[in-house]
Order: C-alpha cells, then structure tokens, then sequence
C-alpha cells in the first residue's frame, strides 16, 4: 500500500474527546442552520388564521392577566411611576425567550430521531436553530413592548417614573446570556431524556415552577420583603437578574449590581459548556440508546 | 501503478445491548463509570456474542459487526450484501457518522454522503423548492450549490409544474422522486447508499439506476452501495463483500461474491416467503422452493426434483373461478416458462392449501432464477401478486453443456427428437 495515504480527511473512531466541537464543521453547515431557522420560522402557523400575530397575542394577554391578578388583585407594587403592564410584558417578553430556548432545546433528540438516526450532520445545528428561531420571535415581542412603552410615555401620564438607563447598551448581552442559558440547559435536559424519560415530564412542570422563582410578575426587592428566608431561591437564580437587569435598564425599576451580572454571566457560561460536552457525548451514541 | 485508498476500514466493531434498553441502564452505566475511574477496561466489552439472530443465545450484548477490515479504493463502486441483520445497515450508519463505533475506526480522505433514506428532513408544509434547499442542506450541500443545480434537480425529478406547492400536496411517488432528485445532484467524494432502488415507478427506477452508474462511472465517484437486489449488485458494483452475522465472509469481485452469497447458507432465506401481514380472507400465506425430500432449499443440482410450494387460503367466492400461477424468470429478466392452474380443479371447500408444483427434471440449465406467484380471479380481481418472491440456483452438476463455459445456451434444454443418419 502507498505511503501518502497517511494524509487522511477525517476519522471515525470511538475515542472521545471531552469537547469535540468542530467549529469548522458547524461554519461549513451555517447554510443549513439558517434554513432551519427559516422552516422554524414559516412553519409554525401555517394554515393559521392570524399568523404571525400571535407572536403579539400571547405575551399581551399573559401581561392583561398577570396585571390584572398579581397587581390590581394582589397589589404587588412594580416601582414608583412604572406602569404594572409594561413591568409584566418586560418579564414575560423575556421570561418567554429563555422559556422558549429551554423547551425547544430540551426535545432535540427525541424529536429528530428519524432525521438523526439517517443522515450525519453537525447535531448542535439543531437547538442552535431553535435558539436563534427564538431571537427572532423576541425581537418581534420587543418591538411591540417598545410600541407600548412609547405609548405608556407619550400618550399617558402613567409613566412618569419609567426611564432608561444608559446601561441599556449592554441588553444585547443580556439577550446573548439567557439565549445560551437556555440553550445549554435544553441540550443537558435532552441528553439525558435520550436514556432517562423521566426528564420529560419534568420539563414541562418545571418550567413552570422556575417562572415563580424568576422574579417574572414582581420585584426582587418585594420577595425579599415578605419572604426574607427563602429569598436566596430567587436572587441567586440568573433568570432573576437577568429579568431584573433588562427592567432596570429599559424602565429604571429592578436590582442591577457588577458582581451579580458577573456571576450570571459565569453561570451561564458554565451551564453552556457542561451542555456542549453532555451534548457532545451523547450525539455519537444515542441513536441506539433513545 | 499505486492503489489510492480513498476509505480504510480497520478492525471496526459495533455492539449493542439486546432487552429492553432503559431499565438497568443506570446499574450497568454506574458500572462502566466505576471501572473507567479505576483505569480499567468496559466490563460489558468483553462479553457479547456474534449476532445470529435465530439462534437463543447467553449474553444480553450482541456484536453487530465484528472485526471488520477492508480498504476502498478511488472510484471504486463496492457492493456490500448480506442477510437481514447481517450488519450492512449497521456498517453503513457508522460510515455515515450517525452512530459511533465501539472499537475499531475508519479513515477516509474524502467527505462521506449518505442516501440511508431518501426524503429525510422533507417538511409536508413547505413547497417543492423550499424543501429541496432544506434536504440539500441536510445531505451537506452549501446554499450556492444547490442554487446552481435547482434546474437540474427540478427537471431530474419531473416535478416542475408542483416545484411551488406544499409537499403535503405531492402524491408519495413525486416526493420521492423530488427527494432521490436531491439525493442524486449530491457531490460527495464518497456516496453510500441503502436500497433506494426499491422507489418509485419503473421508469423512474430505470432512470434512479441509470443514474448511479453515470455517477459512478463517469465522475469517478466513490459509491458503496447495499442492496438485496443481486441483478442492481452485478450491474453497478465492481467488487463486492459479504457479511454474515456482523463478520465479513467473502471480500472480491461482485460475481464471485454473488455466487458465494447464494451458495452459502444464506440462500436458504431467499427459498422461503412468508407472508407477514395476509389478508383476512383469500391469501398467498407461504412460498417456498423444495427439494426431494419436501426440505425448503435454494440450491438444486441439474438433475434434481424441483417443487414450488405455495400455501395459500381459499374462501367459498375464490373457489369457482380463483386460479394461481407462477412465472420463472432469469437473472436477465426473461421469463423462461409459466404455468397456472384453476382451483376448482382440485379444491371444493373452503380451507388452506398446499400446492406443491412439480418443475419437469433436467429442463432447466444452470443458472439462477426468480419466481413470480399470482393469485387471482382471471380477468376481474387480483388477489396477490408476489414479484421475485423466491430465488433459487441451479447448480452445474452435469448439464450436456458442462464442458464449456461462458456461452449463453439459454434457459431450458428441450429434449429434442435427434435423428443422424448415413446419407
């Protein structure tokens, strides 16, 4: 046999590195990431009436009823001058983005078996089109909570405590840390569900739960308040300083300090790359676990 | 001139856990973990038995493939055959990166392309067009590539005038000619395909196969293609390897490789039918060719007793005027000869029967042939029809034209009436 052919291409091999992530590869596939995104995209409300307005329609309601419950019921206090409906749609807008990376992430392997299990490509192309599909959506949600706030501002006198701060040139990463906070927790999550289903019942509730403990419909300063033993639960959440971040720089209400934004940003990182390696494990062999 | 080693395939294993894979998994994973900490070797890799599925065996861990090694060169097209579960499919997904091996690797110096399955990916909500740039895209092609060849695609899969309608509007056959259309404009340095000849209308396969072998023989692709269709094997591959039981058995060239494949043991699997899913009422329930000694068998001597046996169900409305025949056909498509019977010859109640039919001896020449079996009522209702549903060879053991070889003699020795006198 020939002596060049020591050059190879590529091997398969069942040697494992620990983060094998082959970011060649991924930029070789960002055609199909993008036509992912696109079929995520125009897809999803197909033969629907109302299309792409229901993007508006869930956030706005879930903020009327939010309003209505945990502030006109309840009376929790969103912050002198702040209107309690931009609060809540600050919240939810934001909640719903991670929300949305996590479960759309959280089923990759289940939901895409039979494409998986025949053709090869990169599989981390999958939950980061859904992340990215996501970003789209909340781009959209905040253009309509820039429409209400404009309103809240110029046509009512509602708003007279709400500001922005000039921290708001950071909320790109705000955006960019619950996308991979999402995205890492999802890919962990379907990992897992490949072998252990049990994940997958709680996904659904949990999420849930964890909205309660994000600081979503009141203040941090307000939990601390009335809760003062638990409060640790919420305020060493990232979500919650995440949310509380994005209302102190668009509205001026909420709790924003360097170290908390340091140590979200190093969770965040954390939890990403723990998925990227449990991701990475798991692709190789879970076609004949799942 | 030296061989250019295109792909290399070395010691290569796969194994799988039989059960129910779920519960358990946590105590066996604790106990690879366990073993992995403390420097040692997989517990579970040791044990595991070769992978023949009809015998009971001991371990819960079979190996799919085992010790597998052979080395493809350039332009190559090899055929990979074996039975079901003889691990073509397994080799094929660990070529194609959708699963791992256990042990053993592969090297190869071009990109790899799948056609596991065509349609993979396709989204019933999207049009035509839309879902050839997805399915390009998932099969590895880059955004401007598939631009650049859309035209082709397009006229290739005779899907124009719907190219712009959803895919769920598509009757099955256009989707798959859509998708093997995609399939077929890939670009790959290496192709492996699973089967895909079994799509689609006639014409189209005629076109699908036509295809490959432009691909393969004037690009100088890399193909390996599995199939259990030896006519497809013979006519495309230039070398070919059999597996049995997770092991290659035979690696060389395609008619010796063939041969192989129908003289081992394997062959007794294409010798019998039975049909899994049969109607309620009048059906075809078992095919099989017979020796003799009534033993199900592929393989015949010249002058050996052949018997076609089929079992078949008959209700009162068959009786009358149901008939059943077969059609022996050779490996060039010909039909060779035909015969049918009608029921109410032989059958007066309702109930499952056998007919064993009896081929005349000494007719046929040595060679292999495929038998078609029709079950119907002439003219007014198909009941079923079995196309190549049981293969059978007849072996040289002693024709009147033994002593030469490579002429074409035909089919069937006819028992001529000679007659050579003094002038």
């Amino acid at each position: 046999m020939a002596n060049k052919n020591d050059n190879w291409l590529y091997t398969i091999s069942p040697k494992q590195k620990l983060i094998d992530l082959n970011l060649k590869e991924v930029w070789y596939y960002k055609d199909l990431l993008l036509l992912f995104v696109k079929r995520n995209v125009i897809t999803v409300y197909k033969q629907t009436i109302l299309g792409p307005l229901w993007y508006f329609i869930q956030p706005l309601f879930t903020s009327v009823i939010f309003t209505l419950i945990f502030n006109n019921m309840a009376n929790i206090p969103t912050g002198e001058g702040v209107p309690s409906f931009l609060f809540n749609l600050a919240g939810i807008t934001c909640w719903n983005y991670f929300k949305e990376c996590l479960t759309g992430t959280s089923n990759t392997f289940s939901q895409n078996q039979g494409l998986f299990g025949k053709v090869y490509f990169p599989r981390v192309i999958v939950p980061l089109s859904v992340v990215l599909t996501n970003l789209v959506k909340y781009g959209i949600q905040i253009l309509v909570f820039i429409g209400f706030y404009i309103y809240y501002v110029f046509f009512t006198d509602k708003a007279g405590g709400a500001s922005p701060k000039s921290a708001i040139v950071f909320i790109p990463m705000l955006i960019f840390f619950m996308g991979i906070l999402g995205l890492g927790l999802g890919m962990i999550i379907s990992s897992m569900t490949t072998k252990y289903r049990d994940l997958k019942f709680l996904i659904s509730f949990g999420v849930q739960l964890l909205m309660y403990g994000s600081a979503v419909m009141y203040p941090l300063s307000f939990f601390k308040k009335k809760l003062p033993n638990i409060s640790w639960v919420v305020e060493y959440n990232p979500m919650t300083t995440i949310i509380e971040a994005f209302r102190y720089m668009t509205l001026g209400v909420g709790d924003y300090s360097l170290p908390k934004m340091l140590y979200t940003a190093l969770f965040s990182l954390v939890v990403f790359l723990l998925g990227l390696i449990i991701f990475n494990k798991t692709e190789k062999s879970f076609i004949d676990t799942i | 001139m030296e061989k250019d080693i295109i792909l290399k395939v070395e010691n290569l294993s796969k194994q799988y856990r039989l059960g129910l894979v779920g519960t358990g998994t946590l105590g066996h994973d604790l106990n690879r973990w366990w073993s992995k900490i403390r420097g040692k070797e997989d517990p579970y890799l040791k044990i595991g038995e070769s992978n023949d599925r009809s015998t009971k065996g001991d371990s819960e861990y079979v190996w799919a493939l085992k010790n597998i090694n052979f080395g493809v060169e350039r332009g190559e097209v090899i055929g990979i055959i074996g039975k079901n579960g003889a691990g073509k499919s397994t080799l094929l997904k660990i070529l194609s990166k959708v699963t791992g091996p256990t042990t053993g690797e592969i090297k190869t110096k071009g990109r790899i392309a799948s056609l596991l399955e065509v349609g993979t990916g396709f989204h019933p909500e999207m049009t035509g067009k839309e879902n050839v740039f997805l399915n390009g895209a998932i099969l590895g092609m880059t955004k401007k590539e598939i631009q650049s060849k859309l035209k082709e695609i397009v006229e290739f899969s005779g899907c124009e005038r719907y190219i712009d309608t959803p895919v769920k509007r598509y009757s099955s056959g256009m989707t798959v000619r859509l998708a093997f259309a995609v399939a077929a404009h890939l670009d790959p340095d290496i192709l492996v395909i699973d089967e895909v000849l079994a799509v689609g209308d006639a014409e189209f396969q005629k076109k699908a196969i036509g295809k490959m072998q432009d691909i393969s023989n004037s690009d100088g692709r890399t193909v390996l293609f599995v199939s259990h269709n030896m006519a497809a094997v013979k006519s495309l591959c230039t070398r070919a390897i059999v597996l049995q039981h997770g092991t290659t058995v035979f690696e060389g060239n395609t008619n010796d490789a063939v041969d192989f494949y129908l003289k081992s043991d394997v062959a007794n699997d294409i010798a019998h039918y039975v049909n899994d899913n049969p109607n309620e009422g009048a059906d075809i329930l078992e095919v099989s060719m017979r020796d003799k000694d009534n033993n199900i068998s592929g393989l015949f001597g010249f002058e050996d007793q052949i018997t076609l046996q089929v079992k078949l169900r008959v209700t009162k409305d068959i009786i009358e005027y149901g008939s059943v025949g077969f059609r022996i056909k050779d490996q060039n498509e010909r039909t060779v000869f035909s015969s049918e019977e009608d029921l109410n010859n032989f059958i007066e109640k309702e109930g499952v029967y056998f007919s064993n039919i009896k081929f005349p001896k000494s007719v046929l020449l040595p060679s292999e042939y495929r038998v078609i079996v029709g079950y119907h009522v002439p003219n007014k209702q198909k009941i079923r029809s079995l196309f190549d549903v049981v293969n059978f060879r007849i072996e040289e053991t002693g024709s009147m034209f033994h002593k030469y070889k490579g002429v074409d003699f035909g089919c069937v020795v006819l028992d001529c009436k000679w007659n050579i006198k003094s002038d």
